[in-house]
């Protein structure tokens, strides 16, 4: 790429929740839902000495795209590391349930997740990972009627049981700064050892959990550059595709197959990796 | 985390509401929102101890120079520097005087 096209490009990455939320909707429909004003921040930060956002971090907005309902649900990753606790778990959670209920009632809602997290808020704990839960199952409803979309956009990436989350999604959108993994790279390390799994090191992290990477290995159904035009022509035709055939988190069984023939005692390389899932899915 | 509350003279109430910024690390959320005329409240939640005399002296210059319209004013703060403040102030000020506020 040369300096003239960087200069064009319209970052999405750059964008805070909000913007990310208003670029993926048609040009001026976005209504906020249990906006910033209300005021529906986490009870349980503040006991623990910890400064609250006056969204939890988690944007509901409503609009459409295509012209058709839409509603986009969009992490701040800046604020804690975009960790989901109760409130934003709610939030999260009560919008995709409604847009089902929509669905029902004969309104097309499709939704769209812009993951930016680390998954469940450690301050809140079971509440976190209860709310998380319940994305799990408004997911897995909502895809019955239309897709659900996921976008990992980067930097902060899709980590723990939002990772879940974003598998059980009907299409995935990933860029080259995107990372997505179950653990997160510093977990890992402690787990395995620095002479398996360097966190500091940063093109291997990239090179085994980033965008690139699950986009080869089947995991992700759109890597990008990191260009808003780009997102939002890829929501737009991928919601045009309608359902998928079957769902990823349907084929885990192809999955499992291929991991099962991967040899533990031999250093996993990211070439390795592709090539398996590449040969059996 | 430490909580101050500052006040200020005003002119008119504020039409509309704008909000900038997020609380990240060496940022912070400035939500305004109109006031009855002529007084502003500062109410500030900050990550960091013990700065009230620098809160103090940043929003007296920020609010105290020209009178600005009446507002609510909420501060969270993840340690941000005096210019970052100044900056996310004056940005809500401009998106209110803008009428877009970033939550339409």
């Amino acid at each position: 790429m040369n300096s003239d096209e960087l200069l064009r490009r319209k970052s999405f990455i750059e964008l805070g929740a909000r913007e990310r939320a208003r670029a993926v909707l048609d040009a001026g429909s976005m209504r906020e839902l249990i906006g910033p004003f209300e005021r529906f921040v986490s009870p349980w930060l503040a006991q623990q000495g910890v400064v609250t956002q006056a969204d939890d971090g988690v944007v509901v907005a409503k609009g459409r795209i295509d012209g058709q309902p839409a509603v986009v649900l969009a992490i701040e990753g800046a604020f804690q590391g975009g960790s989901l606790g109760e409130v934003g778990g709610a939030k999260i959670a009560g919008a995709l349930e409604l847009a089902a209920e929509d669905n029902r009632r004969g309104v097309p809602t499709r939704a769209v997740i812009l993951f930016e997290t680390g998954g469940v808020r450690l301050q809140e704990a079971n509440l976190g990972l209860a709310a998380i839960a319940e994305i799990h199952s408004a997911i897995v409803d909502l895809r019955r009627y239309q897709p659900v979309i996921g976008i990992t956009a980067g930097t902060v990436g899709c980590f723990g049981g939002m990772s879940i989350a974003a598998g059980l999604c009907s299409y995935l959108i990933v860029t080259r700064e995107a990372r997505l993994g179950l653990n997160g790279p510093a977990v890992i390390e402690q787990e395995a050892g620095i002479e398996e799994y360097d966190s500091r090191d940063r093109p291997f992290i990239w090179s085994v959990t980033g965008g690139e990477q699950r986009y080869r290995s089947k995991l992700a159904d759109a890597w990008l550059e990191d260009d808003v035009e780009a997102i939002r022509d890829s929501v737009r035709g991928l919601l045009r595709q309608g359902l998928p055939a079957r769902h990823l988190s349907d084929r885990h069984e192809a999955f499992l197959a291929c991991l099962a023939q991967l040899d533990a005692a031999e250093q996993a390389r990211p070439d390795a990796i592709r090539a398996r899932y590449q040969k059996g899915l | 985390m430490e909580r101050i509350t500052l006040e200020f003279p005003a002119a008119q109430p504020a039409r509309g509401r704008a909000l900038c910024g997020v609380v990240g690390s060496g940022d912070l959320e400035v939500l305004l929102e109109p006031a009855a005329a002529g007084l502003t409240t500062v109410s500030i939640t900050t990550s960091v101890q013990g700065m009230r005399r620098v809160w103090e002296a940043v929003l007296a210059r920020i609010l105290g120079a020209a009178p600005l319209p009446a507002t609510n004013i909420e501060i969270n703060d993840f340690g941000a520097t005096p210019g970052v403040v100044r900056m996310r102030i004056e940005q809500a000020f401009e998106e209110l005087n803008a009428g877009e506020g970033t939550t339409r």
